[in-house]
């Protein structure tokens, strides 16, 4: 069967059953590669997207609960606070291996709409769910903050 | 070494018999390659024709196009450590071109040409790319440059010595003439090859972009642009899943696809060697079709252990003398005349490198060959075993070099597992590309794990306590027996890498034995980030400590007693011990803890402070490193390294451990094999130690010191000691 996903603003009809993982219809049916598969099970947040502004676990999230919504992956990430965490993502140099690093811009663009200027304790609560093998997390806190100052 | 920077008077052994080779092509521009001793005669001509379409061509390390960007081929896989950056670094120096027209690319596997100088196979690991390339592509870039200048010098009928070139401009300020190095590439490929010895590269005092922070030029990990193996989308393209034998040693006897193939997007199931494959349209029907298969598995030669049986096996064989690794004066008498004699024994688990972009592999086999597309990490091998397996020549099997989604050692797998596996099921799909993706459960419970050890040591004290006697044994698996490896790497049933670090220690211990058994066991295992570094460097430097305690002496002070002769290491912890303010006062529930290893030629000290929580834990807090790697070729990849090499090794001293229970691993995904998060991550500072040295690796010498620095500050804390990964506080 298919359904309609807006993703990054954008209606794609998606032939697929309503139980696959959003994650799936964006890197398989629509081709966006962005978002990355770590877990399959909500625990490393390599997937995370945005649905309705709200950072959410693709991998997790079956398309039937996207459907009518707003999907928004890296590549169409467009908000302000999202531009800023790219950019001191950059500017700090936080990727390393860089899979992770997508769900964790989303992540952390998520929590900069709704906490302009978070804690350390804070940061810590919202990137949790964000794994980095890597451990790239000491730049990932300090790239958060430059972003919030950034934006002011 | 390192200040005398003439060509002829450098240290790096296989570069003294290289040569230089130009292959002139098209009107693109200039290709330079660099041949080896050994890969070719030296008269041989074969053009090499260059495209102008910014692909690389095999052969060369430096392309310059019209376009004028200076594409450098990194013949070491970027998966994470820096290297796209690191190479780069070295070629742009020398060849004075501006950073922002460097694009790095990977290099195709052609082990003539792109073979680790350090190995003879073309391969990343060991914490060797910088330490095996530093010359070579420093003089690949000093070549391109030469041939700038003598190209310039003769268009603009102006003596070479009076040119000059800076950030990618080439300029003769007598005539006010200048050039891109894009427009003067096509004249510079017909300018003879400057011999290599009249080739000179800079002094460090003029280095521009080696010794400062640079941008990375691995890119596209900000806007989710780069590309992994795991995003490889081909026409026609196959998604393949394997549903791999429960336990260890069990195999495949039967199978039942018929539920399977009812899955819509299922369009084939095959068995193979290592288990029954799914192949679908896309990955969530490969799952879906891959629980639906019932499957009869030959359990009759499973392995039936539990790790807990094996460690108590592993304990038995430890009461009798193994293979001696390291033998120094008489350490039994030693031990047998000291006043003292302080005994330990230390227990790691299995460790899986749960890498973030679980193992996958793209394959597509042909009549004429095979490609591949895989974050590739043992190139040489991967092509001679793929090659053998189809009956083809090494040169038939082409691979692409992606990014890696972290590797941490996975993706050198000495037996190429996965990749075999991917073959395995690509050619019986002839002409069609095939992706083998694993499940995070797959790569969990699959392997390669790194062993499972066990350690003792007895350390003898004279009268006046000091350290006269050290008998450390080792139980564990080998690595490399029954690989490529083992030529090189096992000698008299010595695995190396069993016993490094343990049979490097540098303290000056006059009686000194170091021996080995290694046991053979059916759970597949393999190298994990500073290999045996990661449980050596433990033993060893929490031993040091109960010693330190047991006379009363500061755990820095006695060891920088104990490493006369080793003014690197009592470099980095000097230092590592002087930013961390050892022996000041610490707040009520905190402690700072300290060691110091030596891995890959490079030595790093860490200090760890420790706090105890309110919930019965404790927390690292923050980390102070020091890091001796020679010459610091990018200062802020070296810092990067030091921290990621932190936040690994702290995941083993937290949480990780893998554990068998009738030949099968008990974890499965992040929930019970868990990692480090970032609110478990201390802060991290890192001082490097300015050094002329040539340069060594960073990749993996980070990692070996944090589980002793922190099982040491909560010894100083608690008074406990710590015998087993990860650590309980009891």
């Amino acid at each position: 069967m298919s359904v309609t996903l807006n993703v990054n603003g954008v209606n794609h009809t998606v032939d697929a059953d309503p139980d696959t993982p959003l994650l799936w219809a964006i890197r398989n049916h629509i081709e966006l590669t962005g978002t990355k598969f770590g877990c399959g099970m909500a625990l490393c947040g390599a997937c995370t997207v945005h649905l309705d502004g709200q950072p959410v676990r693709s991998c997790s999230t079956p398309i039937s609960l996207a459907v009518g919504k707003q999907v928004t992956t890296i590549e169409g990430v467009q908000s302000k606070a999202a531009k800023a965490v790219q950019d001191a993502w950059t500017e700090l140099q936080v990727p390393q291996c860089g899979y992770c690093q997508s769900g964790q811009i989303m992540s952390a663009a998520a929590l900069l709409e709704s906490n302009p200027n978070p804690t350390d304790d804070e940061i810590d609560a919202a990137m949790q769910g964000n794994v980095c093998r890597c451990a790239t997390y000491v730049r990932i806190r300090s790239a958060i903050k430059t972003a919030a100052k950034e934006l002011g | 070494m390192f200040n005398r920077m003439k060509k002829e008077q450098n240290s790096m052994p296989t570069s003294r018999r290289g040569f230089l080779k130009l292959v002139a092509g098209s009107s693109a521009g200039l290709v330079l390659a660099m041949n080896l001793p050994g890969a070719n005669a030296s008269e041989e001509k074969a053009p090499v024709s260059v495209s102008d379409d910014g692909k690389f061509q095999p052969n060369a390390f430096v392309k310059i196009g019209a376009d004028n960007k200076v594409y450098v081929a990194i013949k070491h896989l970027e998966m994470g450590q820096g290297t796209y950056t690191g190479l780069a670094t070295l070629v742009a120096e020398e060849l004075d071109a501006s950073w922002d027209q460097v694009i790095s690319e990977g290099a195709p596997t052609d082990t003539a040409k792109y073979k680790n100088l350090l190995w003879g196979a073309m391969g990343t690991g060991g914490s060797s790319a910088i330490a095996n390339s530093f010359e070579q592509m420093r003089m690949a870039g000093a070549t391109a440059r030469a041939m700038l200048v003598n190209a310039a010098a003769e268009q603009w009928k102006v003596p070479v010595d009076q040119i000059t070139v800076s950030e990618g401009v080439v300029s003769h300020t007598g005539s006010n003439r200048s050039a891109t190095f894009g427009e003067l590439a096509e004249a510079a490929a017909q300018q003879p090859v400057p011999a290599y010895e009249n080739l000179t590269v800079k002094k460090p005092a003029d280095f521009k972009l080696i010794g400062r922070k640079v941008s990375r030029k691995d890119l596209g990990k900000t806007d989710g642009t780069a590309i992994f193996t795991q995003d490889i989308k081909l026409d026609g393209m196959l998604t393949a899943m394997v549903a791999h034998p429960p336990r260890f040693g069990a195999k495949l006897k039967a199978f039942d696809a018929s539920q399977t193939k009812q899955v819509k997007g299922v369009v084939d199931v095959i068995g193979i060697p290592s288990g029954v494959a799914v192949l679908a349209n896309d990955y969530w029907s490969a799952k879906k079709g891959r629980d639906r298969l019932k499957i009869e598995w030959d359990e009759s030669q499973a392995m039936n252990k539990s790790s807990a049986e094996l460690m108590a096996e592993y304990k038995a064989l430890a009461k009798t003398p193994g293979a001696v690794a390291r033998n120094d004066g008489d350490t039994d008498s030693a031990l047998a005349n000291a006043a003292t004699v302080i005994e330990a024994d230390f227990e790691f688990p299995y460790l899986a490198h749960a890498t973030m972009e679980p193992m996958n592999c793209v394959a597509q086999v042909r009549e004429d060959g095979c490609e591949i597309w895989n974050g590739e990490q043992l190139n040489t091998g991967d092509q001679a075993v793929v090659a053998q397996m189809l009956g083809f020549k090494p040169k038939q099997v082409t691979i692409n070099m992606l990014f890696a989604g972290g590797s941490f050692g996975r993706r050198a797998n000495p037996h190429s597992d996965y990749v075999v596996e991917t073959v395995n099921i690509a050619k019986a799909k002839p002409g069609v590309p095939v992706k083998l993706v694993w499940s995070r459960e797959d790569d969990t419970q699959a392997g390669y794990f790194r062993p499972m050890y066990y350690h003792t040591i007895r350390g003898g004290l004279d009268a006046n306590g000091n350290l006269i006697g050290w008998e450390q044994r080792i139980v564990g698996q080998s690595i490399l027996t029954g690989t490529a490896f083992e030529a090189f790497l096992v000698k008299d049933g010595i695995d190396a890498t069993s016993v490094e670090g343990a049979s490097t220690l540098p303290y000056a211990i006059p009686n000194l034995k170091v021996d080995l058994h290694t046991v053979s066991v059916p759970v597949p295992v393999q190298w994990w980030r500073s290999v045996g570094h990661t449980h050596t460097a433990f033993s060893t430097e929490v031993f040091i400590d109960r010693v330190a305690k047991a006379t009363g002496k500061d755990a820095v002070e006695m060891r920088l007693e104990l490493l006369k002769g080793h003014p690197r290491h009592q470099g980095v912890l000097k230092l590592a011990a002087e930013k961390a303010g050892w022996g000041r006062t610490l707040p009520e529930g905190r402690a700072l803890g300290v060691a110091v290893h030596e891995s890959f030629n490079s030595y790093v000290a860490q200090v760890a402070e420790v706090s105890l929580t309110r919930a019965g834990g404790f927390k690292v807090e923050k980390v102070w490193c020091a890091v001796d790697c020679g010459f610091a070729v990018n200062p802020d990849v070296i810092k990067a390294q030091m921290e990621g090499g932190i936040g690994y090794g702290l995941s083993p001293v937290l949480m990780s451990e893998i554990t068998i229970d009738n030949g099968a691993v008990q974890q499965s995904n992040f929930h019970d094999y868990q990692v480090l998060r970032i609110n478990e991550m201390p802060d991290v500072e890192v001082h490097i130690v300015p050094s002329a040295e040539a340069p060594t690796g960073v990749g993996e010498p980070g990692t070996p010191p944090i589980a002793p620095a922190v099982a040491n500050a909560l010894y100083a804390l608690t008074g406990q000691e710590f015998n087993k990964l990860p650590l309980k506080l009891v």
